[in-house]
């Protein structure tokens, strides 16, 4: 049984039928087999988000799932998200308030955000910040993302930035 | 880093999985949420050579009321905990504790049988087990067995399960009236694991404590059902009888150094928990400054 397992799932709304090997991690089979690059690998051991994906509607730490476990599952990456417009305006912002530098943590990041955004139309900086918690980012200090996720709530509320 | 090349099995029910359990046990991982199995296996920290995939068992899961108990399925994941009506009412102190348990991507996935079989002694959901006297529930191939949650941590990710057995379901007592919880954990970042940590339930009569249970963690090698409890229960109590007990409570704890913090300095925050919490349920600000001294 270490042979590959043949799984289905959908991505990004496309149907996908594989074989994977049972050791390949989510992360990794969206990466190299789909070529959706999107999603990042960073620690591998889920301490820094970057590999943060949608599945069935919630996030989840790509490298902490197997591939074999999304059997039948829904998953969203970045390129989804960003190809249907869902996070076009979080983008926006994010460049508008310098909240990218490396961009490594980006995709992660918008996941996150979005995440929140769907779920609390007016979150405080304080929640902002507790829901951003899992996902590290080395360059922006975290003030111009929080300043992005912050602006993007409130343009979304319809209230002036 | 990836984890190492394992077989997998996805069971098909609790009857299937012990069927694999008993063929793969000691070779093997019981694979729930993942999201503690997953990191220890990417770093190579374990190298089980057989997975037994759990998440689809279907009668693993649910959250439900029975007679004077709230059962809790396995595979209940933190997020169900936390939004839970049910859980809110009759245990509200896990509801506040699951807040602090990772971040929402990991409370997404990770379940309570998950974090309770890993047995991680600085985690919030163990020691909640043991302040709310949660029973364990325990399937095996000869059948059910029930256990105590002060009993079931044995040590540093080590349970009385065996390799052929599976965590099903806990259960626990729904709240008496007048009780009353608190929870509070030090950790260097939100969502990280506790340096320490108090999950505590109580049943406050007027001013005085009628039951007590201080469940520390992150400063032993398992939640620690604190002794000291018995010496604030049925009495008023005093400055003096608390800081008493802060003494009592520094010797009964044995926590390890470790790069987050020294024991001296667990023992510390432990007595500062001990303190708010006791000021804090009887509303007594006087008595919850005592631990910083």
């Amino acid at each position: 049984m270490t042979a590959p397992v043949s799984i289905s799932l959908d991505v990004n709304g496309e149907r996908v039928d594989a074989l994977v090997l049972p050791r390949l991690n989510l992360a990794d089979f969206l990466r190299e087999q789909l070529q959706l690059t999107g999603t990042h690998v960073g620690c591998e051991h889920g301490v820094c988000g970057a590999c943060t994906v949608r599945v069935n509607g919630e996030i989840v730490r790509s490298c902490l799932m197997l591939a074999v476990q999304a059997h039948g599952t829904a998953v969203e990456t970045i390129e989804g998200l960003s190809d249907s417009g869902e996070v076009a305006d979080l983008q926006a912002a994010f460049r508008d308030r310098n909240a990218l530098q490396c961009g490594f943590c980006t995709p992660g990041m918008l996941m996150a955000a979005q995440d929140l955004l769907k779920q609390e139309a007016r979150p405080d900086r304080d929640r902002i910040r507790e829901h951003l918690s899992g996902n590290y980012c080395r360059c922006t200090g975290y003030q111009a993302i929080i300043d992005a996720v912050e602006t993007t709530a409130r343009v979304r509320g319809g209230r002036r930035v | 880093m990836k984890a190492a090349a394992f077989a997998y099995a996805r069971a098909t029910s609790v009857v299937n999985a012990l069927d694999l359990l008993e063929a793969h046990g000691g070779r093997a991982k019981v694979l729930s949420g993942g999201q503690s199995l997953m990191p220890a296996m990417n770093l190579r920290l374990i190298s089980p050579e057989f997975v037994v995939d759990i998440g689809e068992i279907a009668e693993l899961r649910g959250i439900a009321v029975t007679g004077d108990s709230v059962r809790i399925g396995a595979l209940t994941r933190h997020v169900e905990l936390q939004s839970s009506p049910v859980i809110a009412a009759h245990t509200p102190l896990l509801t506040e504790a699951i807040a602090h348990v990772a971040h929402p991507a990991i409370r997404n996935r990770g379940t309570i049988g998950g974090s309770l079989a890993h047995a991680d002694p600085a985690s919030e959901l163990p020691a909640c087990m043991v302040a709310l006297n949660a029973t364990i529930i325990i399937r095996g191939k000869a059948g059910e067995r029930r256990v105590e949650a002060k009993d079931f941590f044995t040590g540093i990710y080590e349970t009385v399960l065996s390799p052929q057995e599976l965590l099903v379901a806990v259960e626990l007592p729904t709240g008496r009236r007048k009780s009353a919880h608190f929870f509070h954990e030090f950790a260097r970042r939100h969502g990280d694991y506790a340096i320490a940590g108090l999950a505590a339930q109580a049943v406050v009569e007027g001013d005085l404590f009628a039951d007590l249970r201080l469940a520390f963690f992150a400063v032993g090698d398992r939640p620690v059902l604190a002794k000291v409890a018995t010496k604030l229960t049925n009495m008023a109590i005093t400055p003096a009888d608390l800081s008493a007990a802060l003494s009592v409570l520094s010797q009964e704890l044995d926590p390890q150094s470790d790069q987050q913090a020294s024991a001296s300095m667990r023992r510390h925050l432990a007595r500062v928990l001990l303190a708010r919490c006791v000021g804090t349920l009887l509303g007594r600000p006087d008595l919850g400054a005592g631990g910083s001294a």
